[in-house]
């Protein structure tokens, strides 16, 4: 019968398309039709967190070849149209039953005891070294280096703000990052274990960057608390967005890290410090419009 | 009682079509069937509704910059399409076919409440009339998303209150029909009709129509505090005013994830039916598929913030809801199991509801399993709010859902209208339906961990491809839906007619002992218990 032959060439068509385009993605720099997967990261929890992701995938994927499999298997052959009779007698087993209960309990705890591991380490938010108030607002991030004397808002770039203008008549391919670019990133030093507390000032937006492994909710009233660790050797710009819904412009309000070498950092943080303090000093440019120093480069690796 | 002799006497002879003509039949309609129609023509209604503010979301998306809608529109659009797919189109269809069906199921001439029945259909096209008023309001629709969440939700327009007092109706309408439900399967089933000799349609059915009682007043509670906080200056889930905005989440899920058992429960039990009779075999483990149900049902209560880890919950919280969730696979995967092992040495024939319920496996499967991923805290920090978490309740809702409610109208269509449709045009719809809901959905799953949030109105160039791809999915799912309306419309106006009671050769159950069209009132008199045994699976 035409419709289960089908249905037998579908399922093995769709695994081949996935295996080729996993491969493809391995190959290639990820880009359009290449990316499809989790991004690995640069800390290592965004690590463990990948490593997490492709482990229940693969478990996934295996449950999934010996049921699918059963199932393909039935429709191939026991098909009337074949001359398939019913076993009108198999309505129940109690071994298999027990078997097909205990089995998934066993391999869901397997699953579980890692991934609560990573969960009690992502927890730990003792031993940081530098403390970042981050407040979403609609539509833009604020950053605070508490104590340090430097705090600036943080809003999409220019050019990418006028092409997303209904009717702009810009072509967004032709915006660099486009969606993805902020006026002033955020700086912070690579190797150290940043602490953010992450609130909201009107309503509910989330700190996203996928490159960190760190996505945390900025409610008002309310004091969350993440952290991450950039791999001291990997420096360069990390993007994200905001990932809960906060009205128009939700789509509008990206997230950009310039992460630097520790010296240079505290270079930028002494001069940054000192330009904010001039500037709020009466006669000053008022701090809120006060560029840090950091150029937006576009050109810097991971971006 | 001149009038109720004169009533007894008529019905000595003829009353298989004794109603009102016209109009009143409807407005004024006490038949379980017809308002089980009613219920069915307005979800299919709302489905093609919700439906195009989907083809407005998938065309914005088609490409990245803004092309057609503002985004406050856009995310109208979200909201609304969620709203009315979950409230106007699957609900109504489950209550529908629950209408049709339940009756017949258990040897019952009709709903135990009829006027109650009436009144729970009636409630809904003036709920959704309000509802979809809001787009023609200053300030638009509702855009917060279906979720609710405050503070957002708190600056909404003048659509605000219309969707609270919407919301209030629909929570109304389903809570009257769970109780008819509930009433008609524990009163009304004919002697003999045990509770463990009950359909598995009805099965589900009871247990999620106990869900809907216990969640929908949770939903009004929560609503009706966003409305105080609104109004009368309360602040429930402002901070400012010593409120806690994530209370609402709380609340909110503990109604939402219930819900989603709402949505999905009676389509296991509709599997549940087709699966045996296109095997031609009994449903296998049948006492192990009730208590699976129930044990869905059960932990569906324990594992709502699952939908909220990023909210900043304490690491013992986070811990409980992990496995509290990942636990939900064993039963689930029991079920799974039970329909495999019900083709295993079975005898498949692949009509179009076989076919629909052999998409629901798979594709239902496929969700379950990014479910299971999305059960895992720290993985979910990267799933949560992108379109991973989109693709996965897709997969659980349409080809879920939605499938297993076209499989049943395709399975019980012939019993009801006493004709059989277009078999070829049917699988012509099951194919292009089953093709293009994954090219719709599956490179969704890309997109989420590539890093797309979800709920955003244009996008960073390099998600282009496979939002493209998407898009166009999504229009050809639209698009082959139109055939589902044109078929029962064409199977009811020139069907071929069928013969005698049972057009599937293996089909069992009440039901089937029924002659086809099912005479107005179903059961006039209770079937034997001969006849209830040689319908129950054991």
């Amino acid at each position: 019968m035409i419709r289960s032959n089908r249905a037998r060439h579908l399922f093995p068509a769709v695994t081949l398309a996935l295996a080729l385009a996993t491969q493809a993605h391995a190959a290639s720099h990820p880009s359009g039709w290449g990316l499809l997967n989790m991004t690995q990261g640069v800390t290592e929890i965004s690590r463990r967190i990948y490593d997490l992701h492709m482990l229940i995938f693969w478990v996934c994927v295996a449950i999934a070849a010996v049921v699918f499999g059963a199932m393909i298997w039935s429709i191939i052959n026991y098909r009337k149209s074949q001359g398939a009779v019913a076993d009108t007698t198999l309505v129940h087993n109690t071994r298999v039953e027990i078997i097909w209960t205990a089995v998934p309990v066993v391999i869901l705890i397997a699953m579980a005891v890692p991934a609560a591991r990573t969960l009690v380490d992502i927890e730990d938010t003792t031993k940081t070294e530098l403390t970042i108030k981050i407040t979403g607002f609609q539509w833009g991030w604020n950053y605070d280096y508490l104590d340090q004397g430097v705090a600036f808002f943080s809003r999409l770039d220019r050019r990418s703000d006028e092409a997303r203008e209904l009717g702009s008549g810009i072509d967004p391919n032709t915006v660099e990052h486009y969606l993805l670019n902020v006026d002033h990133p955020l700086v912070v030093p690579v190797g150290t274990k940043v602490r953010l507390l992450i609130t909201g000032a009107d309503v509910i937006h989330a700190w996203w960057v996928p490159a960190f492994g760190v996505k945390k909710d900025a409610i008002p009233g309310f004091v969350n608390e993440a952290w991450f660790n950039i791999d001291a050797d990997k420096p360069g710009l990390y993007r994200g967005q905001c990932a809960e819904l906060c009205g128009r412009d939700h789509g509008f309000m990206p997230i950009v890290v310039d992460a630097r070498p520790r010296e240079e950092f505290q270079k930028w943080l002494k001069s940054t410090a000192a330009e904010q303090k001039q500037a709020a000093a009466p006669g000053g440019t008022p701090p809120s419009a006060a560029a840090p120093s950091a150029p937006v480069a576009s050109n810097a690796p991971n971006s | 009682m001149a009038e109720h002799h004169a009533h007894a006497v008529h019905a000595d002879h003829d009353d298989h079509d004794h109603k009102p003509q016209g109009w009143r039949r409807w407005v004024f309609a006490t038949n379980h069937k017809d308002i089980g129609t009613m219920y069915l023509v307005f979800a299919c209604t709302m489905f093609f509704i919700g439906g195009a503010m989907a083809m407005v979301i998938r065309l914005e998306l088609f490409k990245p910059g803004m092309q057609f809608v503002d985004p406050q529109l856009f995310n109208s659009m979200t909201t609304m399409h969620a709203l009315i797919m979950i409230f106007g189109a699957v609900m109504p269809a489950w209550t529908g076919l629950a209408n049709w069906m339940v009756p017949m199921q258990v040897g019952a001439p009709d709903m135990a409440l009829p006027r109650l029945n009436n009144f729970s259909f009636w409630i809904l096209p003036f709920a959704f009339t309000l509802l979809l008023g809001t787009l023609f309001v200053p300030g638009g629709a509702p855009a917060g998303g279906w979720t609710m969440y405050p503070p957002l939700m708190l600056q909404n327009g003048a659509c605000f209150p219309m969707v609270i007092f919407a919301i209030h109706m629909m929570g109304a309408s389903s809570i009257l029909g769970a109780i008819n439900v509930v009433v008609t399967i524990l009163n009304m089933r004919a002697p003999g009709m045990t509770l463990l000799r009950m359909p598995l349609f009805v099965w589900t059915w009871l247990i999620t129509a106990y869900l809907l009682i216990a969640v929908m007043p949770v939903l009004a509670g929560a609503v009706t505090m966003l409305l105080t906080d609104h109004f009368f200056g309360t602040t429930f889930f402002t901070a400012a005013g010593g409120g806690d905005p994530v209370m609402f989440q709380h609340i909110f899920w503990f109604f939402g994830h219930p819900e989603v058992y709402i949505l999905i429960l009676p389509a296991f039990g509709i599997v549940s039916e087709i699966i045996p009779t296109f095997s031609r075999k009994p449903l296998f483990g049948y006492e192990a598929m009730v208590y699976a149900t129930a044990s869905i049902a059960f932990l569906s209560f324990i594992v709502w913030a699952h939908h909220m880890f990023t909210v900043g919950m304490p690491l013992a919280a986070q811990l409980f809801f992990m496995l509290s969730t990942m636990l939900i696979a064993i039963p689930t995967g029991v079920k799974v199991f039970n329909w495999t092992a019900t083709m295993w040495k079975g005898s498949l024939s692949f009509e179009p509801p076989m076919l629909f319920a052999l998409a629901f496996l798979f594709l239902f499967s496929l969700g379950g399993f990014s479910g299971l991923m999305l059960a895992i805290v720290p993985a979910d920090y990267q799933y949560q709010d992108t379109y991973f978490v989109v693709a996965h309740f897709h997969y659980v809702l349409v080809p879920g859902a939605i499938f297993a409610i076209m499989g049943g109208v395709y399975y019980w269509l012939p019993k009801w209208v006493g004709r059989m449709y277009d078999m070829r045009l049917a699988k012509w719809h099951f194919w292009l339906s089953a093709i293009f809901v994954n090219v719709l959905f599956f490179p969704q799953h890309f997109l989420g961990l590539a890093g797309m949030p979800r709920r955003i109105p244009d996008y960073a160039v390099q998600f282009t491809d496979w939002n493209m791809v998407s898009s166009i999915g999504g229009f050809g799912f639209g698009l082959s839906q139109l055939l589902f309306p044109y078929l029962i419309w064409k199977c009811v106006r020139s069907g071929v007619p069928v013969l005698g009671n049972k057009p599937w050769e293996g089909a069992h159950g009440l039901e089937w002992e029924l002659p086809s069209p099912a005479p107005y009132h179903s059961w006039q008199t209770p079937p034997s218990e001969a006849v209830i045994a040689k319908g129950a699976f054991h």
